[in-house]
């Protein structure tokens, strides 16, 4: 028999939980009342027991990940026999003080990441959401909708003319109900299931899972796609005043701090100079609202051998080059040995990415959701140009910009990145 | 010990305890701790003396040293008591009243877990409930002048709070076990407990009051 557990209610006012930690893999046998995870709510941390004895075939959500209260987060698989047994598994093991044995419906397929559950009615709910448009949704309806980030309107409603009732929201919600989507995209479209593709018998192929940071990267990618209305930039950069001031200072950073001295630092600063200038950049769109976000929190895309991630610089604008230069390279040192904690790639308000590395001239970046632009550093290199009539050799680079033409418009974008090259080609020298 | 006698609550065999002592110096990262709130990396806290731990409690960075009363409940919560948030308010309003005893006015602040008074954090708050809601970790309140060691970290993520301590706030020497014992009655209230003390653990700093 299969048995769900689902994130307890630790409190009245608690309405939802991080997973720490796994105390058990999949495969692994528990006893029940066996710590099974971990979960972390403000200043809480609990253990939590296993509801019942059996084999743990399936855990929905990873460690890090956080999950409203009554969220299935596992299966167990008992013994038939045991079940019989073992009594009410879910309402009595596990730590609720108010157990409310919802019956969180066992979802048709198992969903690989808990942020974005999809509805697990689609077709019922653009049905209910026409039908329900303009009718009347209760004070209470609307508070438990407000406090989970949902849309009522695409609650399937079942009372008097497909009216949402406060059960209806509460089911919604218990089983994983999905937030209110962004108006590009529309909340009940089904995820995206990629075409079975045939190959021709006899065709040398090899299969491979991908791995779960494969999944992730793809998932988000198609995800951007279909959420921002990407428009890109190209801006060609002056970067041979940068590129003498890192020489210039390599070395005094190398006694003095320790550390290496490189470019990014010098992008970090421009772009939080322009981000100040520009705020609409570092915004987010949450359903009909631009949400202004007053902390500058960079990202910078690291490439790794199995893939790709993105650690946070938190409050860039207040670290100084040297503070910059040390984050920097500890976030990139600590991703690269797998040892960053899930809190140091979130939050991100804006992204920096160098698609230049391998001698690419520019990309055109995918927008890191749910932020608005994404900026590009192509490679560094030698070019003749012309400079007062006089052709002069000097370090140049181009430099591009992914942005959302929901809420970025070019005029925008492109004053941003003259914003951006203006700081990097007249450098200030006293910030070193 | 605290673990063992999580383990022994958890079994029926020790009764609800609060266990109050004084830790030497030392940072503990929980669960929810962001790097950067450290403000030293492992090797200089050495150097000030100050140990750095992993702690399996909620919360952010905190330090812990002399002069400072930390208090571990280790308490089977019952009943509508079963509720994580009704806990920490619980701890906060033993701690409010403890420092209202001495002389302190301390209060809570919207949506910051933890004890404020005059200038800043008074006391902390972090805690982990296990199995069988058996409480463990707790609280640490700052009782003597000494803070310095708080320059190692942002408490609690909060850069733009201080510290404070009772003697901060009234300018009085206190004695850590007079202190101590002001506390535990007044916790054990706050949980519904009355307190009896024992001071027959053997560790020299760790003083037992059990209900």
């Amino acid at each position: 028999m299969r048995v769900d557990v689902v994130m307890p209610q630790m409190g009245e006012s608690i309405a939802e939980g991080t997973i720490t930690r796994w105390m058990k893999q999949i495969g692994e046998t528990v006893q029940r009342d066996e710590p099974l995870f971990e979960i972390s709510t403000d200043k809480v941390d609990a253990e939590i027991p296993s509801p019942s004895a059996g084999t743990l075939v399936e855990i929905k959500n990873q460690a890090g990940e956080t999950v409203p209260v009554n969220q299935v987060v596992a299966v167990l698989e008992t013994e038939a026999g045991a079940a019989a047994s073992a009594p009410a598994p879910k309402a009595e093991a596990t730590p609720e003080p108010k157990p409310e044995p919802k019956p969180a419906a066992p979802p048709p397929a198992p969903k690989a990441e808990a942020p974005k559950p999809t509805p697990p009615t689609p077709a019922p709910a653009a049905a209910a959401a026409e039908s329900s448009e303009g009718s009347f949704v209760s004070p209470v309806v609307r508070k438990i909708a407000a406090e989970h980030g949902i849309d009522p309107t695409t609650v399937p409603g079942t009372g008097a003319g497909g009216r949402v009732t406060k059960k209806d929201i509460q089911d919604f919600v218990a089983k994983g109900g999905r937030p209110a989507a962004t108006p590009s995209a529309p909340a009940p479209a089904p995820a995206p299931t990629a075409p079975t593709v045939t190959f021709p018998a006899g065709a040398r192929v090899e299969r491979q899972a991908m791995s779960p940071m494969r999944k992730k990267i793809a998932e988000h990618m198609i995800e951007s796609r279909r959420t921002s209305a990407h428009v890109h930039s190209v801006f060609e950069v002056d970067m041979t005043r940068v590129v003498s001031l890192r020489s210039k200072y390599k070395g005094l950073y190398e006694e003095r701090h320790g550390t290496k001295l490189t470019l990014t630092p010098f992008f970090l600063k421009a772009a939080c100079d322009a981000l100040r200038a520009w705020p609409i950049v570092n915004s987010s769109v949450e359903g009909n609202e631009i949400v202004y976000r007053k902390d500058l929190n960079i990202g910078i895309a690291v490439a790794l051998d199995w893939g790709l991630i993105v650690p946070v610089v938190r409050n860039a604008d207040q670290l100084s080059i040297a503070g910059l230069t040390m984050k920097v390279n500890d976030l990139a040192e600590r991703a690269r040995t797998k040892k960053l904690v899930p809190d140091e790639v979130q939050g991100g308000t804006f992204t920096i990415t160098n698609p230049g590395i391998f001698g690419g001239l520019f990309g055109l970046p995918i927008i890191n959701q749910p932020q608005v632009a994404i900026l590009g550093i192509g490679g560094i290199e030698k070019r003749p140009v012309v400079i007062d009539d006089a052709i002069a050799i000097r370090d140049r680079m181009y430099m591009s910009m992914s942005y959302d033409h929901r809420v970025v418009d070019g005029a925008v974008a492109d004053q941003f990145l003259a914003h951006v090259k203006k700081v990097l080609q007249e450098f200030d020298e006293s910030l070193l | 010990m605290q673990e063992r006698l999580v383990e022994a609550r958890r079994a029926g065999e020790a009764p609800d305890t609060l266990l109050l002592l004084e830790h030497p110096p030392v940072v503990t990262l929980g669960r929810g701790a962001h790097a950067e709130n450290l403000l030293l990396d492992e090797e200089s806290l050495r150097e000030r003396g100050i140990e750095l731990h992993e702690a399996g409690r909620g919360g952010d960075v905190t330090y812990h040293g002399p002069g400072q009363l930390v208090g571990y409940p280790v308490v089977a919560l019952q009943g509508e008591r079963r509720d994580a948030h009704r806990y920490l308010r619980d701890l906060e309003e033993g701690l409010i009243a403890t420092a209202a005893a001495l002389g302190v006015r301390a209060g809570r602040e919207e949506g910051l877990t933890g004890v404020w008074a005059g200038r800043g954090k008074l006391a902390a708050i972090g805690v982990r409930i296990g199995t069988g809601w058996v409480t463990s970790h707790g609280f640490a309140m700052n009782v003597g002048d000494d803070l310095s060691g708080f320059d190692a970290i942002v408490p609690c993520g909060l850069r733009d709070r201080g510290v404070t301590s009772l003697t901060r706030e009234t300018g009085k020497t206190f004695d850590l076990e007079a202190v101590a014992r002001v506390a535990a009655e007044h916790v054990a209230a706050a949980l519904g407990l009355a307190a009896v003390w024992d001071a027959a653990i053997s560790s020299p700093s760790a003083r037992r009051e059990s209900a």
